[in-house]
């Protein structure tokens, strides 16, 4: 390590440490700053719980009853003639 | 039956080899269209343009990603087309409001008093996530759905965006920063505990 990071440099890496995708020597030097660096440990935190709650915010869809039908009539009536592979 | 035997008799010409691919794969699909243009009359109409040029498309699909990893591209591709003819001039934007380091560092940062597992079972708190992704610029939004909500590489997302790999980071992080200081003022702890970045 011949330097310290600095916090810009942290924010600009923090979602490729999140999904893991950086150096592991980076991520060394990321950790080391967070032992240091209470706004950002809490700068991660607030960004994980972002990445979270986003995953979380829909409700599984199940396509509706009606939507199923008008799909699949759609469908028969469109392609049943041209056969698949077809681009007009 | 196995996907790839119902995708060659799809191709084959056999209709209902071709519906049973659709009954699987059309809830996910309906889930990502609405996730992306925000409204369930225009998803339900991609929808059908996206089967029907999953149908027209067949002999293209490779067979070597997942029928509905396929379709997912198609349908990306269907709702950004949809917000280019609506919109062009928002769909490419480069720059969203994100805030730069010395504005987070005047603020100050602090940590919020939440357990997102739990937060969004809050209906209202759900309202507040889907209309600050709605909020994003549309490849943005794309970026941040297929990464962050269905779950897709970065790899994938690059596939189905026609982007590069490093621009999907790139947005996906922007996107992450808008989403984060969209919720801030909800979620921010009430005791008066910010701290300063260097
Ligand atoms: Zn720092």
């Amino acid at each position: 390590m011949t330097r310290k990071l600095s916090c810009r440099e942290i924010l600009d890496n923090l979602s490729a440490y999140v999904d893991a995708e950086l150096d592991p020597s980076l991520c060394e030097e990321i950790e080391a700053h967070m032992q240091g660096c209470n706004p950002c440990v809490a700068f991660l935190n607030t960004l994980k719980k972002t990445v979270v709650l986003v995953r979380y915010s829909g409700e599984p869809e199940q396509v509706p009853q009606e939507v199923h039908i008008d799909l699949h009539r759609f469908l028969r009536d469109r392609c049943k003639d041209d056969g698949p592979g077809k681009e007009s | 039956m196995e996907e790839a035997r119902l995708v060659q008799r799809a191709r084959q010409g056999d209709f209902g080899a071709f519906e049973q691919l659709v009954t699987r794969t059309e809830s996910k699909i309906y889930g990502l269209l609405l996730r992306l243009v925000g409204n369930p009359e225009d998803a339900r109409e991609l929808l059908q343009e996206t089967y029907l040029s999953a149908y027209r498309n067949l002999d293209r699909f490779q067979g070597n990603a997942a029928f509905s990893t396929w379709v997912y591209r198609i349908a990306t591709n269907h709702a950004l087309m949809r917000f280019r003819k609506k919109n062009p001039e928002t769909v490419g934007l480069d720059e969203i409001p994100v805030p730069t380091h010395e504005e987070i560092r005047e603020r100050g940062v602090s940590d919020w008093d939440l357990d997102p597992k739990e937060a969004v079972l809050q209906k209202e708190i759900r309202g507040l996530l889907n209309r600050a992704i709605l909020d994003l610029p549309p490849l943005y939004r794309a970026v941040v759905v297929l990464r962050d909500v269905e779950g897709l590489s970065t790899a994938e997302t690059a596939q189905a965006l026609e982007i590069t790999e490093g621009a999907v980071k790139t947005r996906l992080h922007r996107a992450r920063l808008f989403l984060r200081e969209a919720l801030s003022p909800h979620f921010e702890d009430a005791r008066d505990d910010r701290q300063g970045m260097r």
